[in-house]
């Protein structure tokens, strides 16, 4: 099965990398841009097992994401 | 006989070697490296975490290294009650590690910055910090070095004077956005509840003699040695 986490940091937490990107839109004019995040994505491919949800939670609370600044979202694919 | 002090190396840490010499350059402390494979620590009497890059920074700054083989060890050190210090990337390390509260984010700034900055000592006597004078001149040196902590986690550092170390200007005065990384009020260093474990950015071993441009950092090392002569 695959498997697709999504990590980004959380609102209200500082983001200079996001913000020089949001700069970077508006000056060549793009000035619709309200906000960015910049997040991860990783892509998993995992051999098949029932508590495979419950698993990659737990990745992810323990190494995928930094839950003090980070929120993450789990999506399972095939 | 000198009291034993664990300096860990990661595959990455950069200021290992710089610590150990820092420790045996001051009396009665003797450093030991301990290799991250490692599974046990021996019977340490402190154990420090150096600056560098472990596992190249890789995900997040210190998030491979807080599952190197030796962290189990060094957690159930600090659990006892330990005294633990991590500077740098060791900081990040035991952040990650949910040894110390908090993160350290990129520099609001987003530059890699090498300085001496002034610091103001202040909060609980630790380990490391105990009779330390009320300001020093240390090296920063660092990308990821912006202290953010949730509004309680904030109230609980500043109320329970967990706040060690705190960027000043550079007339050594207080002043709101003294740090050059845009760490939460402008704090550098901190402890966690029990006061054991110790986290910083800056590099105390950089300016540990003379002819580094500063010896204020050495006493921190001096602090420990007096602390582990009283116990």
């Amino acid at each position: 099965m695959n498997a697709r986490v999504f990590v980004n940091l959380k609102p209200g937490v500082l983001d200079p990398a996001a913000k020089a990107v949001q700069g970077g839109l508006h000056s060549m004019g793009f000035d619709e841009v309200q906000s960015l995040r910049l997040g991860k994505v990783i892509d998993l491919k995992l051999e098949d097992r029932p508590d495979a949800e419950e698993r990659l939670k737990a990745m992810c609370e323990k190494l995928l994401a930094n839950t003090v600044i980070e929120s993450y979202r789990i999506e399972i694919g095939d | 006989m000198a009291f034993d002090v664990a300096v860990l190396t990661f595959p990455g840490s950069n200021c290992d070697a710089d610590l150990r010499w820092a420790v045996d350059n001051t009396p009665e402390l003797s450093a030991r490296a301990v290799w991250h494979k490692e599974t046990e620590l021996g019977s340490p009497d402190a154990v420090l975490l150096p600056g560098g890059f472990s596992y190249g920074d890789y995900l997040r700054c210190g998030a491979i290294a807080r599952f190197s083989p030796i962290m189990n060890a060094v957690m159930a050190f600090a659990k006892a009650g330990g005294p633990v210090l991590g500077i740098c990337n060791g900081f990040q390390v035991l952040t990650e590690a949910g040894l110390l509260p908090g993160a350290l984010l990129s520099n609001a700034g987003q530059k890699f910055i090498c300085e001496t900055v002034v610091l103001g000592k202040e909060g609980r006597e630790t380990a490391f910090t105990k009779g330390l004078p009320e300001t020093l001149r240390i090296p920063i040196a660092h990308h990821d070095g912006n202290f953010f902590a949730d509004e309680a986690t904030l109230a609980r550092l500043e109320g329970e004077g967990q706040v060690l170390f705190r960027y000043l200007n550079a007339q050594g005065e207080r002043q709101a956005g003294a740090a050059p990384n845009g760490s939460m009020n402008d704090i550098a260093g901190i402890c966690n509840a029990a006061g054991n474990v110790v986290g910083m950015m800056p590099h105390p071993e950089r300016a540990s003699d003379p002819a580094l441009g500063s010896a204020d950092g050495s006493a921190l090392f001096s602090a420990l040695q007096g602390f582990l002569e009283s116990k």
